[in-house]
């Protein structure tokens, strides 16, 4: 089973993201399940996502505490919640950013993990350009398919049309392309 | 037809297969979405004919659902926590009268403290109403109950509630297998009711009745319980001749050939339960699961044999009858009196609390040993709860209890304290 934990704020897609890479991993076969971790629900707040997915059915229904995988939306969170609990440095991370690891004062946290685990995505600028909306979502799961080859690019760009119709659904899924382009040959 | 999908909307797309002719509608969270899909099914003409009525309460719901079901027609309605204790007049009004609603609760916890988050206090407040009871494991079961539920509800002429967690289910994205119409139109037959407010055919529902009579018609809604005990089994093997898969019934074993110890529980914790059992198998222990779907009728024969030749029985519930302890835990001892089994009572989950495999493997292992205390309550953070009884031992005004708790966690208010 690999888990997949996501942070961001309040508005910025950080449950539909969860949702939509369940439908990506759902379209090549595999058993996906996402939820939210529900706090306040407001415009702003720190808002976690939740997405396992397995080859079999998953039963499991505990928040996930372990991540394989960590989708953070929005990098100001870093100095409010326990971003990284129970990510183990054989781990991925994916940080919406246009900073160095480094700069964020992550540098020396982040050279524990295999170099390839570890990404810094402009997801934000990348939606403005193609969306016109700065919602990092689904740059994101473009970089999350770079990054850990769990799902492939077109899935998660189905998925990403699934959920939105039309010019919006392109327009995301081009930022997705974009983001895992980036990834890929960073 | 598979489809990754959220809870809500594989329900409320169950539903609407099943035809209903009207929903009543008021929305409380975490049901909302149920009954937001099924407006929106019902505005695209995809359901007809069907009345969607907007109520004012969930008073108001539950009893034009009591109205259209007496006039004849399938009626279903959906809500949770308070909004069920709001209707609590009508809940009983619906099992008195045999009216075969159907509805779905997304369980809640009920305040005060306020809090939107699952577990079983709203269900379990209306458990001896007289409405049958079905429990959900996930959302496939949640989607195929629903259609067993209009069977049932209309073949004995009893109100069925379907119990789906909150945000557990209702919100979470996960694989459903959709059954098309004609599927849904062979396995339920059009709506035959025992009783209805018809202009050619004149009588009345809803006489009042005095000591003379009141037992016997109390008696015959009782006796509708036993019916149910009969037909639910039933109509869990034609729902899998029909579609395919074993959905629903009265209970559900889970390796529990010759354990020693039986974990029971309902709803969705039944997962998360069924990996940690798998998990302690793998290390011998011999430990299994009963999941009961139906809590009311409560099923005393089957547990009881399925119990029967375990030494110890852990209940994992999430309610507490305050003053007592276990909900489900009591209804168990019921069904194994006259034998030493030892039942333990595991209050978990109140109020949204995660339910960890870790901590239920933890409490399951002192039960193994039966070095446990009953009732047993996960995860509770005791040194709050010491914390607030010495201040309640310091000062005669020490203030509300719930501000106090959340005052030391430094989230009265969204300030830091």
């Amino acid at each position: 089973m690999f888990q997949v934990r996501l942070h961001g704020r309040g508005g910025q897609g950080v449950v539909t993201a969860a949702e939509m890479l369940s439908v990506a991993a759902f379209l090549e076969g595999r058993h996906a399940q996402a939820f939210p971790s529900f706090g306040s629900e407001r415009m702003g707040a720190p808002v976690m996502a939740f997405c396992r997915i397995d080859d079999k059915e998953i039963r499991l229904r505990e928040p996930v505490t372990h991540p394989d995988a960590l989708i953070v939306q929005d990098p100001t969170l870093l100095h409010q919640v326990d971003l990284f609990a129970g990510l183990d440095s054989q781990g991925y991370l994916l940080l919406n950013t246009t900073r160095a690891f480094a700069d964020l004062g992550l540098g020396e946290y982040v050279a524990s993990f295999p170099p390839h685990h570890v990404c810094a995505v402009a997801a934000s600028e990348l939606a403005q350009k193609h969306v016109g909306r700065p919602l990092p979502n689904a740059a994101l799961l473009g970089g999350f398919a770079a990054v850990t080859g769990r799902v492939k690019l077109e899935s998660v760009q189905a998925a990403i049309r699934q959920t939105f119709a039309g010019a919006v659904g392109e327009a995301n899924a081009a930022a997705a392309a974009e983001a895992y382009h980036a990834v890929e040959n960073n | 037809m598979l489809k990754q999908i959220e809870g809500s909307h594989a329900i409320a797309g169950a539903i609407a297969l099943c035809r209903p002719e009207v929903i009543c509608a008021y929305p409380i969270t975490p049901q909302t979405h149920i009954v937001e899909t099924l407006s929106e099914i019902v505005r695209k003409g995809e359901l007809a004919p069907c009345e969607y009525v907007n109520v004012e309460s969930e008073f108001a719901a539950l009893s034009v659902a009591i109205g259209a079901a007496a006039a004849g027609a399938r009626a279903y309605t959906a809500t949770s926590s308070q909004g069920l204790l709001f209707m609590a007049e009508a809940v009983y009004n619906a099992a008195g009268l045999g009216l075969p609603i159907v509805m779905t609760i997304g369980n809640r916890a009920i305040g005060a403290p306020i809090n939107i988050w699952n577990d079983h206090s709203d269900s379990m407040a209306m458990a001896n109403a007289g409405w049958i009871q079905l429990h959900a494991e996930s959302n496939q079961e949640a989607a195929d109950l629903h259609i067993q539920a209009f069977k049932l509800a209309e073949q004995i002429s009893v109100p069925v509630m379907v119990c789906v967690d909150g945000f557990v289910l209702t919100h979470a994205y996960e694989r459903v297998d959709m059954p098309d119409q004609t599927q849904v139109d062979g396995f339920l037959p059009p709506f035959e009711p025992m009783q209805v407010l018809d202009p050619a055919d004149p009588v009345t529902i809803g006489a009042m009745v005095g000591p003379e009579a009141f037992m016997e018609v109390r008696y015959l809604a009782h006796h509708k319980h036993l019916q149910a005990i009969e037909a639910i089994p039933r109509i869990a093997e034609d729902f899998a001749a029909a579609f395919g898969r074993r959905s629903g019934g009265l209970i559900d074993c889970y390796r529990t050939e010759d354990a020693e110890t039986v974990v029971v529980a309902l709803g969705s914790v039944v997962g998360t339960i069924k990996d940690t059992v798998d998990e302690l198998r793998d290390q011998g222990v011999r430990i299994g699961a009963v999941k009961i779907v139906s809590f009311r009728p409560f099923p005393l024969a089957q547990l009881r044999s399925a119990l029967e030749g375990a030494a110890r029985v852990v209940v994992v519930e999430k309610d507490l009858a305050l003053g007592l302890g276990g909900i489900v835990a009591s209804n168990v001892r019921m069904s194994l009196r006259g034998l030493q089994t030892s039942v333990y009572t595991v209050i978990a989950g109140l109020g949204g609390r995660a339910i960890t495999k870790a901590a239920l493997r933890a409490v399951f292992l002192r039960a193994q040993e039966d070095e446990i205390d009953d009732p047993h309550f996960l995860d509770l953070k005791w040194d709050m709860v010491d914390r607030e009884l010495a201040r309640w031992k310091e000062t005669r005004r020490s203030g509300p209890i719930a501000e106090n708790i959340l005052r030391e966690l430094g989230l009265v208010g969204n300030r830091v304290h």
